[in-house]
C-alpha cells in the first residue's frame, strides 16, 4: 500500500462498479492535466477550471472512447488539487483500458478512500470526516488481506511466491558479495547472475501477459467477425444478439464503426465485434474503418472469419488470410448464406454453414466458441490475475528488472544495481509481503557459511 | 565514603563506547569521571586486534568526521592497513586495520589523560543512584558514593558475565577479570527488561610455534590511506596476516569435544550472532563444507602473540588444542589462552531514546554491548552520541540525532531503537536504504559540519573541509568546461577499450564511462596545470570524480533520501495517546504504545505497523 503522505497523481473509477450507461474515472494531483493532455484529442488548459470538453481518448492514436472530459484546477476541486473527471462509456473492457493508460502516463491507481484523505491533508474537510476514512482503509486492509496472496488462485499464487524466492535469492548474491566480500564463500559470476536474472524476467513478463487474458475472461472474450464487405457480418451479429444494433444494409461498407456487443454463452462472456468489411477502398471513412477492424481484429482472441457461399469461397479466404493476423488467433471459417441455395456449398467439416438471415447453424457456432474457450481456458487458468493494481505493481517490478539487466551487461558495479534490486523488490512485495534487510540477511546466514 | 566532587558525567566502563563518550562530554566542557574495574584495562581489544571492515570502516570515518578519537587512535597503533572492496563501486569501498593491541590501549589513554576534565576512578559500580526517576550519581561496590548529573552505562559483557570453557563455566566479564553484579538486578527492579547474548573469541596462539611457510600470505596496502580526515597516516612497515584452513580432520576433532559444548548441551541461553559463529557451529550447520578459512592475526609489533580469527569457540581447551595441531601450519603449536563464550545480559534497546537516553530513567544512558550490539565500531559511535547528549542533557540543550540518511551511525541507532535486536547486532552495509550516499569518502561533507556546530569536531577539521568542497567545486567546474582534443583522448580511449570520439568534447563526458578514470584524463595538460596551479588536493579529486562518474545514480538515491525524511518529518508527540485509535491493529497499537516513536518514519519501521496502519496515524497528525 502506498502511503498517503505520497502527493503523485492517482485514478480511480469513481461511478459505482459494475455495468452502466455511462463511467466515471477521476484523476487527482498535479499532472492529472498533464497526462490528459497526452490521452486526449483536445488541449486542455490548466487554468480552465469547470470547464467541460468532448473528444476522444487515444493509445498509439487508437480511439479508445469517445469521452467527456471535467478540468478542475489547483484549489478549485474537491481534494484542492488539479482534478479531471473523464466520463466514458461504461463497459468495463473501456474502464479498465483506460485506466491501464493512465498507468502507463505514470498515474496510479489510488487507494481506497485516498481522495478523500487528499481532501483532508489539504484542508477540505475536518477530522471527524476524515475518520472516516481511517475507518474505510482499515476495512480495505483487512479485505485485501482476505484476498491477499493465499486467496489466489493456486498457480498464480504458487508463480508469485516462486517469483519472490527467486528475486530474493537474487538479491541475497548480490548482497553476499557486498556485505561479505572478505569471507570464504562462493561468489556467483555475471553469468550466472544474468542468467537468474533473465529467468525472474521471464516470470514477470508472464504474470504480465496472463494478467490481459485475466481481463480478458472477465471482460469478455473479444471475437471479431471478419469478411468481404457484404458477406453479413452484421446479420451475424444481430441474429447472435437478437437485437437490431448494427446498421444493415445492402451497400457494402455500411458498417464503418466497429460495433461491439457483449454475449453470455454457458456462463462465458464474449465481446463480439463487428468489422467493417475489409476491401480495398478511396472512401476516407471507410479506410479509416478498416483500419480499426484491422486493429481490433489484432486484439481479439477468436476470429469468425465470415464467408458468402454465394461468391467465390477461395478468393475469400485468400483475401483474408492476405491481411495476414496475428497467429495466436482462433479462426473459425463460416460459411453463410446457407439458405440461398444452389450456389457454391463446399462439403467440408473445417467449414461451418449457417444462414445469418434464416438464423440456422447459429447453435454450431455458439458450441464451437464455447469449446475454443474451454480449451483455451484450460491452459491458461491458474496464472490469472484480474487486478489492476497487481498488473501495475508488477510492470513496475519489470521495469527495474530491465534496468538490472542493462547494469549486468554494462558491467554496473553490485551497489548501484541494488538500488533496482530495492524497488523491484518493493513493487513485489506490495503484492506478496514486504521483502526487507533482515530478510535477506536471513537468507545470506542461512546459505552461506559467514563468519571468521 | 561520597566523594567531594560532583560530576556532569560518569561513564561506566573505559572500553571502546565509554572511551569515546568520555572523550565526547570532556571536549564539549563537561566534567567526566571514567569509573572502570581495572583501570589498566582502558581500551581493550577483547576481540580481535582490526578495527575498521565493511561498514565498520564508514562508521570509523563518521565518528570522525564528527570530532571522535576512534579513528585517530586507530591511525595510530596500525600495523597494517588496505580497503576493502576497491573492485567495488566508492560505497563498497571499506578501510580496515589491524592494530597493535596494546598500542591502541595506551593510544586511548593518553588521549583522554591529555584532557583535563577528565578523571579516572578505579572500582566497580553496582548501583545507579536514581531519584525521582533521575539518574544522579553511583554507587560502587566498595560503598563510594559519586555524583553526577548524568550517567553512562558501558558495561560491555560484563553484567553477570558468565564465560563458558567446554564442560566448565565461571562468573567473569573477560578472561582474567571479573564479571559486574548488581546493576542488572536495580535495573530489573526499576522496570527495564533484560535478556541475555552470548559471543565468544578464538584461541591466542604463540607465533614462535607456527610454521608460516605452510600458509598464504596476506599483504596490507602499499598505499595507506587511513582512517582520520584530520592528518595522513604513516605506519611505518606492514605487518602481514596469514591464512590457513581447517580440514575433515580437524572437524573430526572437533566434534570429540561436542559432549562438552556448552553450546550444543544447552547450558548457554543467549543467542549468539548468526554473521560470527563458533567453529563448531560452522561444522554442524555447514556440514558439506569441508575446510574454514583462518586468519593469522598479528597482536602487536612487539608481541608474539598471534589472534586466530575463525576459530572462535567453547569446545574444552584439549580439544581446541588437539584440533588446531591437526591445522596446516599449526602442527606444533602452543596455546596463550584458549578460546572462550561468554553470556552476558543486555538491555533491550527499544527502551532507548534516539539519544541513548533510557526512557524511564532520566539522565540514564546506555551504549555498547548493554543495547545487544557487538563490534568496537558499533560501541564507539554509540558512545560518542551518548557522551554528546549526556553533555547536551547537561547544558539544558537539544539532543544530538543524527537520521539514517545522515550516517550509518544514524541507521545503527535508529534500528536498536526501533527494531530491538535479539542477536548481537552488527552494521552491515545493506542495512542502509541509502548506502550510495553513506560513503567512507564523504563522512567529513556529512557531518563535519554538524560536529562542530555542536563544538566537537575543531575549527581546524572544518576548515580543512570547507577547503575540500571548495576544490572539488573548482576541479568539477574545471572538468565541466574544458575541452579536450579528439587525437589526444582517443589515444587513451583506444588504449582502454572505449569508443573514440570524432569531434573534441568535454573532460567530464569521459568520466562517465566505466572504463575512464581520472587519472586516464591526465593526459590533457590542462588538466595538469589547472590542478597544480589551485593546489587541489587528492581527497577533491576523488570526491570530484565520484560525484561526476557516479552523480546520476548519488541524485536518484538524494532523491529517495528526500521522500523518507518527509515521513520523518511529520512528528508524532511522545504523550500521544494511540489507544483512541481504533483503526489500527491490536498488535500495531501495543507496538507503538511499547516504542513510542517520535515520528511516522519511525513508526512505518516497526515490525507488526502496516502501512494502512501509518496512512491511519497520518490522518491522526493532520496530515
Amino acid at each position: 500500500m502506498t502511503l498517503y503522505l505520497n502527493k503523485d497523481t492517482i485514478c480511480a473509477i469513481s461511478s459505482g462498479g459494475g455495468m452502466s450507461a455511462i463511467a466515471l474515472i477521476r484523476l487527482s494531483g498535479d499532472k492529472s492535466i498533464n497526462v490528459i493532455n497526452k490521452i486526449f484529442s483536445k488541449k486542455i488548459n490548466p487554468e480552465d477550471s469547470h470547464s467541460v470538453h468532448f473528444g476522444i481518448i487515444k493509445e498509439n492514436n487508437n480511439i479508445l472512447d469517445e469521452v467527456v472530459v471535467t478540468v478542475f484546477a489547483k484549489n478549485k476541486s474537491f481534494t484542492r488539487e488539479e482534478t479531471v473527471e473523464i466520463s466514458c462509456h461504461g463497459s468495463e473492457f473501456i474502464q479498465k483500458k483506460i485506466l491501464e493508460l493512465l498507468i502507463t502516463q505514470g498515474v496510479r491507481i489510488a487507494n481506497p478512500g485516498e481522495f478523500t484523505m487528499r481532501a483532508f491533508q489539504n484542508g477540505k474537510i475536518d477530522l471527524s470526516q476524515a475518520e472516516s476514512i481511517a475507518d474505510l482503509i482499515e476495512s480495505d486492509h483487512h479485505a485485501s488481506h482476505k484476498n491477499a496472496i493465499q486467496q489466489l488462485r493456486g498457480g498464480f499464487k504458487k508463480k508469485l511466491e516462486n517469483l519472490r524466492t527467486n528475486l530474493i535469492d537474487f538479491a541475497s548474491l548480490i548482497e553476499l558479495e557486498l556485505d561479505f566480500s572478505e569471507e570464504d564463500v562462493e561468489f556467483a559470476n555475471r553469468d550466472k547472475l544474468k542468467e537468474l536474472l533473465t529467468n525472474i524476467k521471464y516470470e514477470v513478463t508472464n504474470l504480465i501477459t496472463s494478467f490481459k487474458l485475466g481481463n480478458v475472461i472477465k471482460n469478455g472474450i473479444p471475437v471479431a467477425i471478419i469478411g468481404s464487405p457484404n458477406v453479413g457480418k452484421s446479420t451475424l451479429l444481430n441474429t447472435l444478439l437478437n437485437d437490431e444494433k448494427a446498421i444493415v444494409s445492402d451497400i457494402a461498407g455500411t458498417t464503418r464503426d466497429a460495433i461491439e456487443d457483449e454475449l453470455i454463452i454457458e456462463g462465458q462472456k464474449f465481446r463480439f465485434i463487428d468489422t467493417a468489411g475489409l476491401r480495398e477502398t478511396n472512401d476516407k471513412i471507410e479506410k479509416i474503418g478498416i483500419k480499426k477492424s484491422i486493429q481490433k481484429v489484432s486484439e481479439s482472441k477468436i476470429i469468425i472469419h465470415l464467408i458468402d457461399g454465394t461468391k467465390n469461397i477461395n478468393q475469400q479466404i485468400k483475401n483474408i488470410d492476405n491481411l495476414n493476423f496475428n497467429n495466436n488467433e482462433i479462426v473459425i471459417r463460416v460459411i453463410n448464406k446457407e439458405d440461398l441455395k444452389g450456389k457454391n456449398i463446399i462439403e467440408d467439416n473445417n467449414y461451418l454453414h449457417i444462414s445469418a438471415l434464416k438464423n440456422t447453424g447459429i447453435d454450431k457456432l455458439k458450441n464451437k466458441l464455447i469449446s475454443f474457450y474451454k480449451s483455451q481456458k484450460s491452459s491458461n487458468n491458474d496464472t490469472i490475475i484480474t487486478n489492476v493494481r497487481h498488473y501495475n505493481e508488477l510492470k513496475n517490478t519489470l521495469t527495474e528488472i530491465n534496468a538490472i539487466i542493462e547494469g549486468l551487461k554494462n558491467n554496473t558495479s553490485s551497489d548501484f544495481l541494488t538500488i533496482n534490486i530495492r524497488q523491484a523488490l518493493f513493487h513485489l512485495g506490495s503484492i506478496t509481503g514486504e521483502v526487507n534487510t533482515d530478510d535477506l540477511l536471513a537468507n545470506i546466514f542461512g546459505k552461506f557459511c559467514i563468519g571468521k | 565514603m561520597e566523594l567531594e566532587e560532583k560530576y556532569d558525567v560518569i561513564v561506566v566502563g573505559a572500553g571502546h563506547a565509554g572511551c569515546e563518550a568520555a572523550h565526547c562530554a570532556a571536549t564539549l566542557g563537561s566534567k567526566v569521571l571514567i569509573i572502570s574495574q581495572n583501570l589498566e584495562t582502558i581500551a581493550r581489544m577483547s576481540c580481535n586486534p582490526a578495527m575498521g571492515g565493511i561498514a565498520k570502516g564508514q562508521i570509523l570515518r563518521e565518528i570522525d568526521a564528527l570530532g571522535g578519537m576512534s579513528a585517530i587512535i586507530t591511525d595510530k597503533s596500525t600495523i597494517q592497513f588496505r580497503m576493502l572492496n576497491k573492485s567495488k563501486g566508492p560505497a563498497m569501498w571499506s578501510p580496515r586495520a589491524q592494530c597493535d593491541r596494546k598500542l591502541f590501549e595506551r593510544e586511548w589513554r593518553k588521549a583522554l589523560e591529555k584532557n583535563t576534565n577528565i578523571d579516572f576512578y578505579q572500582d566497580s559500580v553496582e548501583q545507579v543512584i536514581v531519584e525521582e526517576k533521575k539518574a544522579c550519581g553511583v554507587k560502587t561496590k566498595m560503598g563510594v558514593k559519586i555524583n553526577a548529573s548524568s550517567v553512562i552505562l558501558c558495561n560491555g559483557t560484563f553484567l553477570n558475565g558468565l564465560i563458558h570453557l567446554g564442560d566448565k563455566n565461571y562468573k567473569g566479564g573477560r578472561s582474567g577479570e571479573p564479571a559486574a553484579e548488581g546493576i542488572t538486578k536495580q535495573l530489573i527492579d526499576l522496570g527495564f527488561t533484560h535478556g541475555r547474548m552470548k559471543t565468544g573469541t578464538p584461541p591466542r596462539l604463540d607465533g614462535r610455534t607456527i610454521d608460516y611457510s605452510k600458509t598464504e600470505e596476506q599483504k596490507g596496502d602499499e598505499k595507506v590511506v587511513g582512517f582520520s580526515y584530520k592528518e595522513k597516516t604513516n605506519i611505518g612497515e606492514s605487518k602481514s596476516c596469514f591464512i590457513t584452513y581447517t580440514s575433515k580432520e580437524v572437524h573430526e576433532i572437533l566434534k570429540e569435544g561436542f559432549e562438552k559444548s556448552p553450546m550444543f548441551t544447552g547450558r548457554i541461553q543467549g543467542l549468539g550472532p548468526r554473521y560470527c559463529p563458533s567453529i563448531e557451529d560452522k561444522i554442524v550447520r555447514f556440514s558439506e563444507k569441508e575446510r574454514h578459512q583462518l586468519f593469522i592475526e598479528p597482536e602487536g609489533r612487539e608481541t608474539i602473540e598471534i589472534y586466530l580469527n575463525g576459530f572462535s569457540t567453547s569446545l574444552p581447551e584439549d580439544v581446541q588444542l588437539k584440533a588446531l595441531r591437526k591445522v596446516k601450519g599449526l602442527e606444533k603449536v602452543k596455546l596463550f589462552r584458549a578460546g572462550y563464550a561468554i553470556e552476558y545480559d543486555y538491555f533491550p534497546p527499544t527502551q532507548l531514546k534516539n539519544s541513548l537516553e533510557t526512557k524511564l530513567i532520566n539522565n540514564l544512558f546506555f551504549c555498547g554491548q548493554i543495547n545487544g550490539t557487538t563490534g568496537y565500531e558499533e560501541a564507539a559511535c554509540q558512545g560518542l552520541i551518548a557522551g554528546i547528549n549526556a553533555h547536551q542533557k547537561t547544558e539544558k540543550k537539544d539532543e544530538f540525532i543524527l537520521s539514517r540518511s545522515d550516517a550509518y551511525i544514524g541507521v545503527l541507532i535508529d534500528d536498536l531503537i526501533i527494531k530491538g535486536t535479539d542477536e548481537p547486532y552488527r552494521m552491515f552495509t545493506s542495512r542502509a536504504e541509502y548506502r550510495l550516499l553513506l560513503r567512507q569518502d564523504n563522512a567529513d561533507i556529512r557531518l563535519t559540519q554538524k560536529g562542530h556546530n555542536i563544538g566537537l569536531a575543531s575549527d581546524e577539521r572544518l576548515k580543512k573541509l570547507k577547503r575540500k568542497i571548495e576544490e572539488t567545486n573548482l576541479l568539477t567546474t574545471f572538468l565541466k568546461k574544458q575541452n579536450i582534443e579528439t587525437d589526444i583522448i582517443n589515444k587513451v580511449l583506444i588504449e582502454k577499450g572505449s569508443a573514440t570520439v570524432d569531434q573534441k568534447k568535454k573532460l567530464h563526458t569521459f568520466l562517465s564511462r566505466p572504463q575512464i578514470n581520472y587519472n586516464d584524463l591526465l593526459v590533457s595538460k590542462p588538466l595538469r596545470d589547472f590542478v597544480i596551479n589551485n593546489k587541489i588536493g587528492e581527497e577533491s579529486i576523488e570526491q570530484a570524480e565520484i560525484e561526476i562518474k557516479y552523480g546520476g545514480y548519488l541524485n536518484k538515491e538524494a532523491e529517495s533520501a528526500k521522500r523518507l525524511n518527509k515521513l520523518e518529518g511529520v512528528r508524532i508527540p511522545n504523550d500521544f495517546n494511540y489507544e483512541k485509535l481504533h483503526s489500527i491493529s491490536t498488535e500495531a497499537k501495543e507496538k507503538l504504545k511499547q516504542i513510542k516513536p517520535n515520528s511516522i518514519g519511525q513508526a512505518s519501521r516497526i515490525s507488526g505497523v502496516s502501512p494502512s496502519d501509518i496512512n491511519v496515524l497520518l490522518i491522526y497528525m493532520g496530515r
